[in-house]
């Protein structure tokens, strides 16, 4: 027990993140009810579902933004639902990327970049912003280095986020609806950056209403309706195959 | 069916905001409506009004000056001077007071300097008390806050005024208080429970990702505060600050009934030296508030200049 509580057992075979029967109540309203799902290292899954299914707030449990009820996160071996938790440790390892991009509007793209890993995880300033250049590279921003966000599109301000959260180095990378606020040219360009970090190894967790990027980029898909996980599967049965009435529907609406 | 429920003067509104605004159905009103829905939601971000100066306050002030002037030339009778007259003899006095003295309107300045410092880094630290994560410490500063922002401003100066000795005996010296640094006492404890307010209402203004992307980024919560929630509430503070600046300098001649000799007193002095001839006073009073609007407009027009600039980058 206290080998898990601390992550000092974990092993790369066993799931990095491990939700067990995870509920989540906002007051009355029960938005979790019961979710299971295990999430192994280098693994891209997907999370869909209609608006209000508890997709997001499923996910932001994960970095402990919102705390649960009952049931178990381990991220790494770690207790996410423990009180003694560590919430800065846990976030260093887990990054996340917001559908409102959230950058500090008075810095730069690049000081947007290099502020966490400066201030929070100590790193030398000049090697800092060596790396941030190169992400700033990665994600196809060049030349934007000293724009403010206020002068970006959508889509470049997610992938400034996206590089952001990356210069913590973290093991996780959660997604919440990344795309919803973007036009829909600029949809694109977000995509291909994070299909590159899935391709790449990243373990990614993306909450997301693209279908087609989800059954090209996941290995595993999750459909969630009213606070459960009604169906999961690999992309090719799930799209083609669902067994599920609800999932069918869901599919059918959208496809 | 749209049209009839233009004519029964019912309307469907999208929110009860949108309702205020246009309560009206003479089209000729609405802008009126918009303005002042527009000042009462500043109203409410930053519990005052806005000084809302514009040249044409000028002019009617000026044309007040004139008025009152020429009734009271007509008025002096042979041997008296006039009222330009007097107002020359008598306006360094009004403005700096005696030779070498600083009191007059160079006192109020030196209040309102005195009681924006305090009252800026009192209401600052009031403000960052009430964004408190410690329930106690966030009801105290609220409390502390409300009460002084809801007292009379004449009521808290009486009772400093009263309250404070008038020299402070230490032992081995003896600091004497002079009234006017009671009166900046007084003037600085509404400013810092206004002050504190536009902190509070600055930080509650930010969207709530800002916070959440700071946390995901394993930033603390006083790595948060100071290098990226106050940071960006610095530019939405200054135009209410200024304006409270503004409300401040028109304010501290209400010291002047506790005697501080500051430029009411003394045109009260000056008007007494003439031999209180009454067509003298508005001709003086008038003067006076020429001299308070000439200090207090450019700086209220910046405030609005600077928000304008703001609300464009934001």
């Amino acid at each position: 027990m206290n080998d898990t509580a601390t992550g000092q057992s974990w092993t790369p075979d066993q799931p990095m993140v491990s939700i067990t029967n995870v509920h989540k109540s906002f007051g009355d309203l029960e938005v979790l009810k019961g979710v299971s799902m295990d999430i192994m290292k280098g693994e891209c899954i997907c999370i869909i579902g209609p608006s209000g299914s508890g997709k997001s707030t499923l996910i932001r449990c994960v970095n402990g933004l919102n705390d649960i009820q009952q049931g178990s996160i381990l991220v790494e071996g770690q207790e996410v639902n423990d009180p003694e938790l560590d919430k800065l440790e846990l976030r260093k390892k887990v990054g996340m990327v917001f559908q409102q991009y959230n950058l500090f509007p008075h810095k730069t793209a690049l000081e947007n970049i290099m502020m966490a890993p400066v201030h929070v995880l100590k790193q030398d300033a000049d090697d800092v912003e060596v790396r941030a250049r190169q992400l700033i590279k990665k994600v196809r921003l060049d030349g934007k280095e000293s724009s403010y966000p206020g002068e970006l599109s959508g889509g470049q301000q997610q992938r400034v986020a996206i590089a952001r959260s990356l210069a913590m180095t973290p093991d996780v990378m959660l997604f919440d609806e990344v795309t919803a606020a973007l036009d829909p040219e600029t949809v694109k360009e977000v995509l291909v950056t994070i299909q590159d970090l899935a391709e790449e190894g990243m373990t990614c967790i993306l909450v997301t209403h693209e279908m087609g990027f989800a059954r090209e980029v996941a290995n595993h898909i999750y459909f969630t309706d009213r606070g459960v996980i009604v169906e999961h599967g690999a992309p090719d049965t799930f799209f083609d195959d669902a067994q599920d009435p609800r999932t069918r529907e869901f599919l059918s609406q959208i496809l | 069916m749209g049209a009839e429920n233009e004519n029964s003067g019912i309307r469907l509104m999208r929110n009860p905001t949108e309702m205020r605004t246009s309560k009206t159905d003479l089209p000729v009103l609405l802008p009126i409506a918009q303005q002042s829905q527009r000042d009462a939601m500043l109203v409410r971000q930053e519990g005052t009004y806005r000084l809302n100066l514009n040249g044409h306050h000028l002019l009617w002030m000026v044309g007040i000056f004139v008025t009152v002037c020429g009734t009271a030339e007509a008025a002096t009778s042979g041997a008296l001077i006039g009222p330009l007259e007097a107002i020359f003899k008598w306006m360094s006095f009004i403005l700096w007071g005696p030779e070498g003295a600083l009191k007059g309107f160079a006192l109020n300045l030196i209040i309102s300097f005195f009681a924006m410092m305090i009252g800026t880094v009192a209401g600052a630290a009031l403000g960052l008390m009430q964004i408190s994560l410690l329930a106690p410490v966030r009801g105290g500063s609220w409390l502390v806050t409300q009460f002084f922002r809801n007292s009379p401003w004449l009521v808290l100066l009486f009772t400093i005024m009263f309250l404070f000795p008038f020299e402070i005996d230490l032992g081995f010296i003896v600091i004497p208080v002079p009234d006017w640094i009671k009166a900046v006492i007084g003037f600085s404890l509404p400013v810092m429970a206004n002050i504190s307010e536009v902190v509070r209402g600055a930080v509650k203004s930010l969207p709530s990702g800002q916070w959440e992307s700071a946390e995901s980024l394993a930033f603390n919560r006083r790595q948060t505060l100071w290098m990226i929630i106050l940071p960006q509430c610095v530019k939405r503070m200054i135009p209410p600050w200024i304006n409270w600046y503004c409300i401040l300098a028109m304010a501290t001649p209400l010291c002047s009934i506790m005697g501080v000799e500051e430029s009411v007193s003394f045109t009260a002095q000056a008007l007494n030296a003439e031999g209180d001839r009454p067509e003298l006073i508005p001709v003086f009073y008038s003067f006076l508030m020429i001299i308070f609007f000439v200090y207090t407009y450019p700086i209220a027009r910046w405030s609005i200049q600077l928000e304008k600039k703001f609300a464009v980058r934001t």
